[in-house]
This record gives C-alpha cells, structure tokens and sequence, in this order.
C-alpha cells in the first residue's frame, strides 16, 4: 500500500516536471499563435530554420561553447596541477577565491565584469562583443574544472609519475602519458560540464555580450519576452529532441562498457 | 609535478577577471558619479529595500516548498534498487538541461489567460486570473529550482545505511521515532545543501519575475533596471546582495557544522 503512494507521489512530480514541457513541444505544431488549437503545421519550424538570426545566433553559441571549454579545460587542468602543490592555508585561500564565481550569484558576476569590460574598453577603446563573452564564459567554466579534476589528483598515486621516470620517461612524457592518463576522467567530465554550461548560460552572456552579439539563450529572451512565439515552442521541440537522443546514445554506451568490463 | 608554476596562469586570470571586478562593484557602490567617496548610492539603493525584502520572501517560501515536495520524494527514491535510482535520477535532470528561459516561457503559457489552465477553471466556474502575481512566480521558481533539492538530499539519503533503520526498528522505534531520530539527523547535510542550491539562485535571479510576475519585480530585475542608466547604485545594490547571500551561507555553514558534531 505504501509503495502504491510513492509511485503515486512521483508520478505526480514528474508529470509537474515534464507536461509543461510536453505542452510547449505539442503546440509547436499548432496553426495558429494562441492556445486554441487551429490544425497541424509545421511551418513553424520551417520559420525557425529558415530565421537568419537565429541560426546565427546558434552558430555563435556553438564557437563559444567550444572555444571556452577547451581553454577552460586547458587551464582548469593546470591550475588543478599547480594549486594542489600549494600547501596549508594558501591552498584553501586560492580554492575560496577560485570558487567565487561558482558561489557568487550570477548577476553579481555579470555586472562585475560588465564593470570590468567597460572600463578596460573605454581605456583600450573597444566594445564588448564576441570576445568579452568568451572570456566571461570561460571566467565562470574554468572553476568547474578544477572541482572535478582536484579529487582524481588526490586519488592518483604521485610514485606513478616517479616510476614512470626511472623507467626513462623525460618529465614531459611522464606527464602527457601517465599523469594525464590517470586524470583523464576528471578532465573529460569537467570539460562537459563546462561546455553544456556554456551552451546555457544566460545572465552572464546578457551583461556581457555589448549590443549586438547573440548567443542563443539571448536570442530565445528576445523570442519569449513579454510575447507568444511559436518559434520558441519549436526550438524547445527540438532541444529536447537532442538531450533525450544524448541521454539515450550515452545510456547505450555505459551499458556496453559495464558489459565488456563483466567479460 | 611537485611544481606550483603551472597554477601561474589561473593565478592571474582570477586576479583580472575575479578580483578586479569585484574590487570595481565595491568602488562603484562607495562612489558618487564624479568618484568621490559617497554614500548617496547606498541612500538611492534604499528605495529598492521594500523589492529586495519581498525577493527574498519569495526565495524563502520556494526554497520550503521546494523542501516539501522533495524531501518525501528523494527518500522514497532512495529506498530503489540502485538500477531505478539510476533512471528516476536521469529523468529528473532531462528539464534541467532545457533552457531557463524556455522552461519559464512555458508556464507563461500555461498561465496566460484564456490558456489551458484558465479555461479548465473556467469550466468550473472559477474565474482568477493566474498570471501576474506572486503565485505564478513561486510556481515558476519551484518548478526551475525543485531538482535542485531532490538531487543533493538524494545523494546524501542513498548513502545511508537500510540495516542502520533496521537496528532502530528490531530496538523498538515506530516509523516516526526512526524518522526522527535517525534518518532525519543524517539527512541534514543534503538539506543544507539543497537549501543553498535553491535559496541563492531564487534569491537572485532575474526575469522569471519579468515574465510572470506582473509589475511586481524581483531584486535582480532591479540591478539590471538601474545598471543601464546608473551604475553606482546598481553596484550598492548588488553589494547588499552580495553581504546578504555570503552571509547566508555562512549561517548554512556554521549549522551544518553545528549538526555534524551533535
């Protein structure tokens, strides 16, 4: 009886969590702009494909996203290396400090480097575009990784390196196939996160975009602000349609892995 | 790898790109237009103090109800075969990986008048207008923020130990009595985290108020309004948020440690 209630009980929170969305993917396909239902189209998504500014906008969103995580994993990495190497209470200091943007709320750290950003452009004279948005994005990226790569440093054994040495490695071979290795995990994971970080954020890109670079969550406030846009719905068909394929691939994935491990 | 110097290069962006604006907020907030030291910033901010108590109100009530819902439903879930926790676990996160914005677009539509929600009513009879007001907003915030609570007090109430209830039962416990005293205790730590998760993103955040609170605005919604015309005011404002959030997660802190010594 009890178990009934629970399944019951999520049932509920997950139909809160996700009919929302269902609606919103179901009239994507409505003819018409308001909530009655005019008849099954597909031209919305014929608009969203065929709207110049907001492929452009995606295009922007995918070089950022890109570009950021991998530098924010370059030096995330780095960092984690260098950092773990500091001892005591100056270890704990740069950890607090490096943590700011993650412990911050994201306004404040949208409007400090819109302060930031400014200044430095009226001294430097340029504007904030493509290139503020990049270093914002990798600002707020690059903490991450280092969360998650310092945990596989404390787990990794430092005699590897050593052995790895003796064994003639020169120290740059030792780091790029043993030390690298065994971080490996922890690099890959903080290098996702970064970039599906990226690909999301908004408030960090709005203060510090200037006024005319788009990214796409940008591009979807303009869409949604105090306005119905059918166009939206279908962009939200379609990204859902993309983290379940994600889900189900990487799903597919661990369970051949933990198949070939039980071999 | 015994080497510091790799750290060198973050060492520096962390100066230039975490320090120095932050340093810039606080010089801002202290600082009139001509940038004499001021306090008139802080004098204009207090206007806004009816706003920024009533976000925080609104963070409050979220972040309970948030614990509400979810606190029942990360037990129950944790008591799964570990296959199960898998799956309801990945299903909670799908939303999370929508945009924000889009997610909060769809309860405007949902809400809007003459939208599903409202003509349903109307079929009863019931005639209220759903959007524009507070409620709509905590809707929003619980619905953004709710995976928030589940997965942290998840991650804490899986690891605790079925025979560990057992024990208290074969002593003697009723269900409540084992509640209390033994799940309840070792949960506190996924509670302080989900509370945190969930206060400080609510507290601050903007435009969900914008799309379905009306005329009724969020502090956020005011930092960004102000920044556009007046900056130092703007940064008094967030420096308040700021004291107000650290100190926060100070008092999260200390009751954390608080807990894990009783």
């Amino acid at each position: 009886m009890k178990k009934i209630g629970q399944k019951i009980y999520l049932g509920i929170i997950m139909a809160f969590l996700y009919l929302p969305i269902f609606y919103l993917i179901a009239y994507s396909f409505n003819d018409g702009k308001t909530s009655v239902w005019k008849g099954f189209t597909l031209k919305w998504y014929t608009a969203l494909f065929n709207d110049a500014q907001i492929m452009g906008s995606l295009k922007n969103t995918l070089i950022i996203a890109v570009l950021a995580s991998l530098i924010a994993t370059v030096l995330g990495t780095a960092a984690a290396i260098g950092i773990y190497n500091f001892k005591g209470g100056v270890r704990t200091a740069i950890q607090n400090v490096s943590n700011i943007p993650i412990i911050n709320p994201e306004i404040v750290t949208g409007v400090s480097l819109m302060l930031l950003f400014t200044f430095a452009g009226v001294m430097m004279g340029f504007e904030m575009g493509f290139w503020t948005v990049l270093l914002a994005h990798i600002g707020f990226c690059t903490p991450y990784v280092i969360l998650s790569v310092t945990p596989r440093l404390r787990q990794m054994d430092s005699s590897l390196y050593e052995a790895a040495l003796d064994l003639g490695c020169s120290p740059a071979q030792a780091f790029f196939k043993v030390v690298l290795h065994e971080l490996m995990p922890g690099i890959l994971s903080g290098l996702l996160i970064s970039f599906t970080y990226s690909l999301d954020d908004f408030v960090i890109t709005y203060f510090t975009r200037g006024s005319r670079f788009q990214t796409l969550p940008i591009q979807i406030y303009t869409m949604t602000h105090q306005r119905i846009n059918p166009k939206a719905n279908a962009l939200s068909a379609l990204m859902f349609v993309i983290v379940i394929a994600i889900l189900i691939i990487s799903n597919f994935a661990s369970i051949r892995k933990s198949k070939e491990a039980t071999r | 790898m015994k080497s510091k110097r790799p750290a060198i290069p973050y060492l520096g962006w962390m100066l230039v790109f975490t320090i120095v604006p932050l340093i810039m907020v606080v010089y801002y907030a202290f600082t009139d237009k001509q940038g004499h030291f001021s306090l008139e910033a802080f004098s204009n901010a207090s206007v806004y103090s009816e706003v920024f108590l009533y976000s925080l109100f609104i963070a409050l009530i979220s972040t309970l109800i948030c614990l509400l819902l979810g606190y029942p439903l990360a037990y129950s879930i944790s008591r799964c075969s570990e296959r199960a926790q898998k799956m309801i676990i990945m299903f909670l996160m799908v939303p999370m990986w929508m945009n924000f914005l889009l997610r909060i677009y769809a309860w405007v539509l949902i809400l809007q008048n003459y939208g599903p929600l409202d003509m349903l009513l109307n079929l009863f009879g019931i005639d209220v207008t759903l959007i524009g007001n507070s409620g709509a907003v905590i809707v929003g915030m619980v619905y953004e923020f709710l995976p928030f609570m589940i997965l942290p007090l998840h991650t804490v109430m899986s690891k605790i130990d079925n025979s560990l209830i057992e024990a208290a039962q074969d002593l003697g416990c009723n269900g409540a009595y084992v509640f209390r005293k033994v799940i309840f205790p070792l949960s506190v730590p996924g509670i302080i985290s989900g509370v945190t998760m969930v206060f400080v993103p609510t507290a601050s955040t903007f435009l969900v108020a914008q799309y379905l609170g009306g005329t009724q605005f969020m502090i956020g919604d005011v930092i960004e309004r102000v920044f556009q015309s007046d900056h130092n005011t703007g940064s008094a404002i967030a420096v308040v948020l700021l004291v107000v959030i650290l100190g926060f997660l100070v008092f999260m802190n200390r009751f954390g440690d608080k807990e894990a010594v009783n």
